[in-house]
């Protein structure tokens, strides 16, 4: 133990941890919906795929890559407003377990279309970041990895400060906060969910070029939601802020799990292990990092 | 609209919840502009039922209207969504107060501007309203809403509802939980909005003791039907009334009401209406 390399550890835990922001990126776009509308969008996942499957045609096609980038955005807000009008819109009301199938319906029929409408081969996607590590205080650190959290904090900052600062923005925390009282007091619900279901197909654009570039952009991409719900086990289902926390913890421990445990296993715990830390956690906070407390009416 | 115009009409309502439980018989009432009717009954009674079908709210608790008509001010509420209802200045402060816990006090009133669809200006200068109101909200406008005291929550849920500057304000029960101090001051701000700039004002009270000091008229809810209505003078004065439909022991004759002496004749009040 006395050589024990810490340059290594930190060079472990850096890499988990820029993974884990990539998790947040999925798991963001989940919290949105679940904040506003108690729905757990299991379409997300299909979302993100449709996302990067347009955008590499697209630029396949010829398009160059803004134009594309722009074309893709237009479609995700359009499509995730549509979502709202004709799926969730009519079932109002309805019990959690209702709207969840419907999501669950929902993702792959998005998947279908998407693949009807691109085809189903494996594409390349290349957002022109090559992936060849360079040195920091002697650690090594992938150049895509930290592009992708760079990504991701400015998307965090963006929704943040929309949240913050602006009407909609408001009328956003009050539904999340009390969805009834926020009715009575004469907020438009529709125009809310619209706008926060237009978000998640924008998130689900920038979660689906990221991944997409690193995976290659194929049907297994929509898989991703299955990264995505530990961290929200973790962080709770209703907080940003949880989904970036739950995110690095689980892309650390995850990467730091497979390093050093990982081989009494024979390997590949990473794929397992983000789900035990989440298990485990549940037993003990069941409300996740920050989600919110159940909290009795005084 | 002139003062004393009928504002509000509701006529014969029926409601049931899950389309299984009826809540409402047949509930009728009327507002008339400028006056503050008490809507008194026991627990169960009806009155939150009532108050959320006025806002048309009663589908997103899972409830239905099945007979029976709304009207304000010539709008047919049922066919109205509530943030229309909002903008035609009819509000409705919930049971319970239904603060956004999570936000401060000033965002709280903030949303009520936002309900109404307020410019920015007119949101500036409600909220100064509000504060010349509720004085001691604007002390706490940085504070987490939650995190107030009762009194406060419900001070700042009737700010809020302010904002979208109603012409008939609905109150569900504004002093449940609150210590009588802090009933009286809510109570009397409401009846100087209502004195100074001729606020109609519909509240529902299991307090009938407050809600008579305050209101011009009463109607009286007894298992979904209104079974009397009236002066709130009159209605003051009549223990045997309160006794038997309220469900109150009257100060001077502690423990002794039977139900005979109840039954005499409060229905005689009526007539007397
Ligand atoms: N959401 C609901 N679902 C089912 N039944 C309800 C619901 N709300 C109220 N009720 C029932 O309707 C009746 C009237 O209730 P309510 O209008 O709340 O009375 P009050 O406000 O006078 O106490 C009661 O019997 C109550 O149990
Ligand atoms: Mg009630």
């Amino acid at each position: 133990m006395l050589d024990f390399d810490y340059s290594f550890l930190a060079e472990v835990l850096v890499g988990g941890l820029l993974s884990g922001v990539m998790y947040s990126l999925v798991a963001i776009g989940f919290v949105l919906i679940y904040k506003t509308s108690g729905v757990l969008n299991f379409a997300q996942g299909a979302m993100l795929l449709f996302a990067a499957l347009t955008f590499v045609s697209l630029v396949e096609r010829g398009a160059p890559f803004a134009l594309a980038l722009l074309i893709t955005f237009a479609i995700m807000v359009a499509l995730g407003m549509a979502i709202e009008r004709v799926v969730l819109r009519p079932l109002v009301n309805k019990p959690p377990i209702t709207l969840f199938m419907a999501t669950l319906g929902l993702s792959y029929v998005i998947e279908g279309a998407a693949q009807l409408a691109w085809g189903t081969q494996v594409h390349g996607l290349d957002l022109g970041i090559d992936d060849t590590p360079f040195e920091v205080a002697g650690i090594l650190i992938s150049k895509f990895d930290l592009f992708a959290a760079a990504v991701a904090a400015t998307m965090v900052a963006f929704l943040t400060a929309f949240f913050r600062y602006t009407r909609i923005g408001l009328a956003f925390r009050a539904v999340a906060d009390d969805q009834f009282a926020a009715f009575a007091v004469g907020l438009k619900l529709p125009r809310i969910w619209a706008t926060v279901w237009a978000a998640a197909g924008a998130v689900a654009l920038v979660a689906g070029l990221l991944w997409g570039a690193r995976l290659g952009v194929q049907f297994s991409l929509s898989l991703v939601v299955l990264k995505a719900l530990p961290v929200l086990v973790l962080g709770g289902f209703d907080s940003i802020l949880g989904a970036i926390v739950a995110g690095l913890l689980i892309g650390a421990t995850e990467k730091l799990a497979e390093v050093y445990i990982g081989p009494f296993f024979g390997g590949g715990i990473e794929s397992w292990f983000a789900y035990l830390v989440a298990l485990a956690f549940l037993l003990v906070r069941p409300a996740g990092l920050f989600g919110q407390k159940i909290v009795e009416r005084a | 609209m002139s003062q004393g115009e009928i504002q509000l009409v509701v006529d014969r309502l029926e409601a049931v919840y899950n389309h299984a439980i009826v809540a409402l018989h047949g509930v009728s009432l009327t507002i008339r502009r400028g006056e503050i009717l008490a809507l008194l009954g026991a627990n169960g009674a009806g009155k939150s039922t009532t108050l959320k079908s006025i806002s048309n709210l009663l589908q997103a608790e899972r409830g239905q209207i099945t007979r029976g008509s709304i009207h304000f001010e010539g709008i047919d509420v049922l066919r109205t969504r509530p943030s229309d209802l909002v903008r035609h200045g009819l509000v409705q402060v919930l049971e319970g107060r239904h603060c956004f816990r999570a936000l401060n006090v000033e965002e709280n009133l903030v949303t009520g501007g936002l309900g109404r669809g307020s410019s920015r200006v007119e949101i500036v200068q409600d909220l100064e309203r509000v504060y010349s109101i509720f004085p001691g909200l604007k002390a706490k406008r940085r504070e987490t809403s939650g995190l107030t005291s009762g009194g406060e929550q419900q001070m700042t849920a009737i700010g809020r509802a302010l904002m979208s500057r109603p012409r008939l304000l609905v109150l569900d029960e504004p002093s449940m939980g609150l210590a009588p101090l802090i009933i009286r001051d809510i109570f009397r701000k409401l009846k100087s909005l209502n004195e100074s700039e001729g606020l109609s004002i519909l509240l529902a009270e299991q307090n009938s003791t407050v809600a008579l000091q305050y209101a011009d008229r009463a109607t009286v809810l007894e298992n979904g039907v209104a079974v009397l209505e009236g002066a709130a003078e009159v209605l003051r004065n009549r223990d045997d009334v309160r006794a038997f439909y309220l469900g109150e022991r009257t100060v001077s004759d502690e423990g002794s009401v039977s139900a005979d002496r109840a039954v005499d004749n409060p229905r005689a009040f009526e007539t007397i209406a």
